[in-house]
């Protein structure tokens, strides 16, 4: 499990130490898009961009559908749980925050009743 | 009732949370805006910060400021309050990093309990990420190297 683990996040950090790679992270968090679109858009070869979509698949951070003769990538679930975690964390910010304004709150009512 | 709080990020730039608190608007309307109650609550004692001083002048075009300490070090966090209408909203700026943020927060009373409702509106997208990256407007109790990964995730921009 722990050996996993860290396989799993030295893959992440080698896909993310790359500006394209950052890039098509940033262009998929937008919308879906093929690998032939995202050659275009960062002005590379087929070939060039279907070995940074490899790499960012093989962590997790994009999955990737043939649909006819294209293979349209989007952000895979690695990138969506670290998202989904960190508003989760914020929200129990919020929560631990609004149990202490509760206590103020309850006390306030009692001296005014 | 709802007791626990919402929290979404409703666009690139902004923030939203919300939860209904047992108390009249007007009293939680106060505990928003005398320094002596906000800093019993705005920094919840689990948590690694504490704050030093708080000073608030509560009124439209009154400024504020939110000393922390952390670790030995300290961070101030000011602004200026651009609407006041006890016991209702509340909006004022955050202006220490880059850009200004706004926060809008709104007090809707409901048969004696309140729902508040913050909105965090930040400069830029950029600005937003940047804070998500520094875990500024969040506590973990992740282990480091996860925290380090998520992180650097949510703070590529999207």
């Amino acid at each position: 499990m722990v050996q996993y683990l860290t396989a799993d996040l030295d893959a992440s950090f080698a896909a993310l130490s790359d500006s394209t790679r950052r890039g098509v992270l940033e262009h998929l968090g937008h919308a879906d898009a093929s690998i032939s679109d995202l050659a275009d858009r960062f002005e590379m070869t087929l070939t060039g961009m279907r070995k940074h979509v490899g790499v960012l698949e093989r962590a997790g951070l994009v999955t990737t559908r043939k649909v006819g003769r294209v293979r349209a990538c989007r952000l895979g679930p690695r990138q969506l749980a670290a998202e989904t975690a960190w508003i989760e964390r914020y929200r129990d910010a919020w929560d631990a925050r609004f149990a202490e304004l509760d206590r103020v709150i309850g006390e306030l009512k009692r001296k005014r009743r | 009732m709802d007791n626990t709080a919402t929290a979404e990020r409703i666009s690139d730039r902004e923030l939203m949370v919300s939860r209904t608190v047992n108390g009249p608007a007007r009293i939680v309307f106060e505990a928003w805006t005398r320094p002596e109650l906000f800093e019993r609550w705005w920094v919840p004692k689990s948590f690694p910060i504490s704050l030093l001083s708080c000073q608030m002048d509560v009124r439209v075009g009154g400024t504020y400021r939110l000393v922390f300490g952390h670790e030995g070090s300290t961070m101030d966090f000011f602004g200026r309050y651009l609407e006041v209408e006890p016991p209702s909203r509340l909006v004022w700026t955050n202006d220490e990093g880059d850009g200004e943020t706004v926060t809008t927060v709104t007090f809707e009373e409901i048969e004696g309990m309140t729902r508040v409702v913050v909105h965090d509106r930040y400069p830029s997208k950029e600005a937003l990420d940047a804070a998500v990256a520094e875990g500024s407007t969040a506590i973990s109790a992740m282990p480091e190297s996860l925290q380090q990964l998520d992180d650097l995730l949510v703070s590529l921009p999207r």
